[in-house]
């Protein structure tokens, strides 16, 4: 059995630690962002004494004459067409209402849900009073986010996305998931991974047959094989371990990640200076991969 | 306790790799998380230390104040607990029920001779005596409360200065309690028999120990082993609503004694690496 108790150590900050002045400018809410009155103001800032003054703690982003602050720490705001994984809090009339990280309770409406079987048919009483046995409170699912009034609303037109199986759940701030094409990855170590755009993030093993998939409804309890739970376990732990270093992530990064960690044992990676040596190694190669 | 709520899919991942003991974190069912230990972080108390062990966050300060002894141990001095469960999980009135659950707990497990020397704490028979109020804070609850806070007041007990006192006696025989003026002049507590609870989840058909929140939720029955540092057992409690068989009662408190015995002896040479290190270590403190 192992144990280890250490004493705490200051974290370094980052630029000391990468080496180089960054070239973003941050702010904290109040901070000028500028007294140049050409300016539109975007989210994030609002106008004070002649001034444009930030309202956020983030970094300023100019596109042309709109300047806006993005913020760095933030709860998931929902844009149309969003891969959402979320977790069904309750079971109401005709909808469930699921937990993304937003500021206000996602929905589901009945009428945006796969039935069983891919079916396509008019949703009747029947399906109402059946809908605790589609989805019960605790389950996760995958979603695309459609935009409206606030509150995020979902759908899951399609057999690709609906209830999930057997797998683990990283939760992650919003902001670290960089916005790409496709967020449903299989990766070539054997696991596959949804990087739900809420921060949500679920590893899974990869299923054999990708011919049918039926939204997810039958469920597979079989035990999942040793060396898929190491992989899942392995790219769990590099998750975190990116998150912690505040690393944006996508499927390159992540499997770089992975591959930096092999020489370790997998419950090492958590562990402080291996975690920073991992990512160090995983930014170098990023760096040289992008020129 | 705090908890989340899990798919039926993923409460099943969790038991079968408890199963082959590969836990979701890739720990096996006896490791511990990696902690983080630091005691006198909170200046105008007595002795205080903070843990973080994974997600779940501690901190524990001890005040010494001067008082009366109870009428039953008159030639002993005593502690008192209270925890505080401030995360936002527990909003309002919610952290009450398990602050107490708590606090009962440590009573119970300080509630023998052995573990603190109560008679040093002991200033004039019957008239006064030190008491020690344990304040415990929980700043985040990641799963494995009691095991992380148990480890925090032995910190923080180390930790505590007392200072010392001597009692003069007038001629008209009014005694008068005189602090002596040397600011480093105190007592140290010995925390050899001070002990640690390890926390066992049942899950399936093994125990785990040291259980994320998650990990909490697929386990329906619990035991708590108050553990010494040689391996002694002081108490035990089951919590949760499942039931256990005794013969898995034996087997989760053999290894409660085992690991109980890795935690102290851990414990020990963190503490007093931190001691060793003098007024000239560094302080990470809240900010770190």
């Amino acid at each position: 059995m192992a144990m280890e108790m250490r004493l705490p150590v200051a974290r370094k900050p980052l630029s000391e630690r990468l080496g180089r002045d960054t070239k973003k400018h941050l702010v904290v809410p109040g901070d000028t962002i500028t007294t140049d009155t050409g300016f539109m103001r975007g989210h994030g800032t609002y106008m004070g004494e002649e001034k444009l003054i930030a309202s956020v703690a983030g970094s300023v982003e100019r596109v042309n004459k709109l300047i806006c602050v993005k913020a760095l720490k933030t709860r998931y705001i929902g844009e149309v067409g969003d891969i959402v994984v979320g977790r069904i809090t309750e079971v109401q009339q005709k909808r469930w209402k699921v937990e993304t990280n937003s500021r206000l309770d996602s929905v589901l409406l009945l009428s945006s849900m796969n039935l069983p079987g891919g079916e396509l048919r008019r949703r009747s009483a029947e399906d109402e009073l059946a809908m605790r046995g589609f989805l019960q409170e605790g389950d996760l699912i995958s979603v695309q986010a459609v935009f409206s009034d606030g509150a995020v609303s979902l759908h899951t037109r399609s057999l690709k996305y609906g209830k999930l199986g057997q797998g683990v759940l990283v939760q992650v701030s919003p902001s670290l998931v960089k916005r790409q094409k496709t967020h449903f990855h299989d990766l070539p170590c054997g696991a596959s991974v949804i990087l739900g755009n809420n921060g949500f993030i679920w590893i899974y093993p990869t299923p054999e047959h990708k011919e049918e998939e039926a939204g997810g409804f039958i469920a597979n309890l079989e035990p999942v094989s040793l060396a898929d739970r190491e992989v899942i376990s392995r790219l769990r732990n590099c998750i975190i371990s990116l998150v912690t270093q505040r690393m944006m992530l996508y499927d390159t990064s992540i499997l770089y990640c992975y591959e930096a960690s092999l020489p370790h044992q997998i419950k090492d990676i958590l562990k402080p200076e291996i975690m920073e040596e991992i990512v160090m190694e995983t930014r170098q190669r990023l760096l040289e991969q992008e020129g | 306790m705090a908890s989340v709520t899990l798919s039926e899919a993923e409460k099943v991942y969790i038991v079968h790799g408890v199963q082959e003991d590969l836990r979701v974190d890739g720990r096996g069912c006896e490791d511990y998380r990696c902690v983080e230990v630091e005691t006198d972080v909170v200046s105008n108390t007595s002795g205080s230390a903070r843990v973080k062990l994974g997600h779940t966050d501690i901190l524990v300060g001890v005040k010494a104040e001067m008082g009366t002894p109870k009428l039953e141990k008159p030639n002993e001095g005593y502690l008192e607990f209270f925890v505080d469960c401030a995360t936002p999980e527990f909003e309002g009135r919610g952290g009450d029920d398990l602050g107490t659950e708590i606090a009962n707990t440590l009573y119970r497990i300080f509630n023998n001779k052995s573990s603190v020397d109560l008679k040093t704490l002991c200033i004039s028979p019957r008239e006064h005596c030190w008491v020690l109020y344990v304040d415990v804070l929980l700043l985040e609850c990641g799963g494995n409360l009691f095991d992380a806070i148990s480890i925090a007041v032995k910190a923080a007990l180390f930790n505590t200065r007392i200072p010392r006192v001597r009692v003069l006696e007038d001629e008209e025989g009014s005694k008068d309690i005189e602090l002596s003026d040397d600011p480093y002049d105190c007592i140290r507590l010995s925390v050899e028999n001070v002990p640690c609870i390890v926390t066992l989840c049942k899950i399936g058909y093994r125990h785990v120990v040291d259980a994320t929140l998650q990990e909490e939720a697929c386990s329906l029955a619990s035991l708590l082993v108050s553990v010494t540092s040689k391996g002694v057992v002081t108490c035990m409690r089951k919590v949760g609503k499942g039931s256990l068989d005794p013969e898995s009662i034996f087997e989760m408190m053999e290894t409660g004694k085992r690991v109980g015995k890795v935690l102290h002896a851990s414990l020990q040479s963190v503490v007093h690496k931190e001691e060793s290190l003098g007024p000239k270590r560094q302080k990470v403190g809240f900010l770190g």
